[in-house]
């Protein structure tokens, strides 16, 4: 798939969303898209218990666990190249060099990226991609979105991820014969791998939409930061959300703040009202 | 690609673990990361040599929980945190009500996470804190072959019986937060006995289900 086919798949969603986007009023004004998505998370969850979930669930009982954690290696390794570069496009030279590292002596020591020599040895694998560059560059989330078979998305993630499929190395192979094989194994393995996670996922949350959309907003701002995001940034939007705020979509979109980082003096006075809301009820408890 | 969120309730999964923790008999306070650590080693323990965990026991899952795990959170900061604004609305009652359904809740999410853990290896944090820190984050990771590490980091707060949890943060993603949405729609829509009720009805009908992740390792 070309780049400008994908960029044209994308425009032509984001108009779908677009449109269902008008006929909905969303409580949350961080997901001003709730009936589009929504109806795609029920779509993709559909499609995960009638084939993604029973083809991983064959996957995990066929496969011997090593053959498994092979297969995860196998495309972790390729995946670093790109880690590294959206580290270097980060400002994170030496990040950058130690995932190129890993990939040096994955591909060779570690048999073609079989086996993840790099990690016994200590240097960590990183977890980058261009959503995570556009965010470190300033770009906020924008509104959150759900698109067919990719699940939890936003705006800028949506951008981010046109160039990481575009610059996917398995997904440029030749030929597409091959290449579709490597990308249903990929698929397959990674579905296999949050088989535990989807069942708690289901015994946690009481409504699954809502738990998974917090959760993947939480995490991608903790990626953005490298795991160090400020406290505050989180719990604005999650304040305003209890006020429905019906607004056109273009405005939605246009009201959405392109920055989150706050200045410090704004970030410790907005964590200070959280550090106090939490003292007196753990005082309270024994 | 599938929802790629999820790779990070797995890893929640393996948080529960660290989270155990044994009745401390001493009359002395355990240091918080080595609280955390003599837990998390004594339960994966257990787990490994019990056949019956194994097997999918889930209530032999409830009761390691409520024995090891249980007496290191504090749960009424837990759950007033995650209600949140709307905490102060509810009464006496209620807030008793709505501290026992989300503990059973999270016991029972707990219990699924638990039976996961399929030999993954920790890496237990140096404490970055103070002698005289009262509120300290205990940063545990879970390491894996071919994919980033994952972190766990336990917000834990001194109390006159020992360190006290009182928030998980999967991967970036705090439990109690991670409720405060839901819970916030709830009461809005239904008030504080609808959240009550939701949690009661969530809580009944997981009664019968296995325990995840028994099936192969």
């Amino acid at each position: 798939m070309t780049i400008k086919r994908m960029l044209g798949n994308l425009l032509f969603a984001l108009l779908l969303a677009g449109a269902a986007g008008c006929a909905t009023t969303g409580s949350d004004r961080r997901d001003p898209f709730e009936g589009f998505n929504r109806s795609m998370y029920s779509f993709n969850d559909g499609f995960d218990q009638a084939i993604g979930k029973p083809v991983a669930g064959a996957y995990r009982d066929l496969l011997p666990g090593p053959v498994r954690t092979g297969v995860r290696n196998f495309f972790g390794n390729i995946a670093d190249l790109c880690i590294g570069a959206n580290n270097l496009l980060q400002g994170k030279p030496v990040d950058a060099v130690t995932d190129w590292a890993r990939f040096a002596i994955n591909t060779t020591v570690g048999i073609f990226g079989l086996i993840d020599w790099a990690s016994d040895m200590g240097i960590d694998k990183h977890d980058e991609d261009f959503g995570q560059t556009f965010g470190r560059w300033g770009a906020g989330d924008g509104a959150y979105l759900v698109w067919p078979f990719l699940g939890s998305s936003g705006v800028r993630d949506s951008v981010g991820l046109v160039f990481d499929i575009g610059l996917d190395p398995v997904l440029r192979h030749k030929p597409v014969r091959v290449r579709n094989a490597m990308a249903v194994l990929r698929a397959t393995g990674k579905r296999a791998d949050l088989l535990d996670a989807s069942r708690i996922l289901e015994e946690a949350a009481l409504d699954k939409y809502v738990f998974q959309r917090d959760a993947y907003l939480q995490r991608r701002r903790s990626l953005v930061y490298d795991g160090n995001p400020p406290r505050a940034a989180l719990e604005v939007p999650l304040a305003e959300a209890a006020e429905p705020v019906p607004q056109p979509v273009s405005e939605a979109l246009a009201a959405e703040p392109l920055v989150v980082r706050p200045d410090p003096a704004t970030m410790e006075a907005a964590v200070r009202p959280l550090e106090l809301q939490a003292s007196p009820a753990a005082s309270a408890g024994g | 690609m599938f929802p790629r969120i999820m790779r990070f309730a797995t890893a929640a999964a393996a948080a529960v673990l660290v989270s155990a923790g044994g009745a401390l008999a001493q009359s002395e306070i355990q240091a918080p990361d080595l609280l955390v650590k003599n837990v998390t080693l004594e339960v994966v323990e257990i787990i490994q040599k019990d056949k019956d965990i194994q097997k999918g026991d889930r209530r032999k899952v409830v009761a390691l929980i409520e024995a090891k795990v249980l007496p290191h959170f504090n749960f009424q900061s837990m759950t007033s945190s995650a209600v949140g604004r709307n905490w102060d609305k509810a009464n006496a009652d209620q807030k008793a009500r709505l501290i026992d359904e989300f503990k059973t809740l999270l016991v029972r999410t707990y219990s699924s996470a638990l039976a996961s853990y399929s030999n993954q290896k920790f890496d237990f944090r140096p404490l970055r804190a103070k002698p005289t820190d009262t509120d300290v984050t205990v940063n545990v990771r879970i390491l894996q072959s071919g994919t980033e590490p994952v972190t766990i980091d336990y917000d834990m707060e001194k109390r006159p019986a020992g360190w006290k949890v009182w928030d998980v943060r999967v991967g970036g993603i705090s439990l109690v937060a991670n409720y405060r949405t839901e819970f916030d729609n709830l009461i809005r829509e239904h008030g504080i006995e609808g959240l009550i009720k939701a949690l009661y009805a969530k809580n009944s009908s997981q009664g019968q289900s296995p325990v995840a992740g028994v099936q192969k390792k």
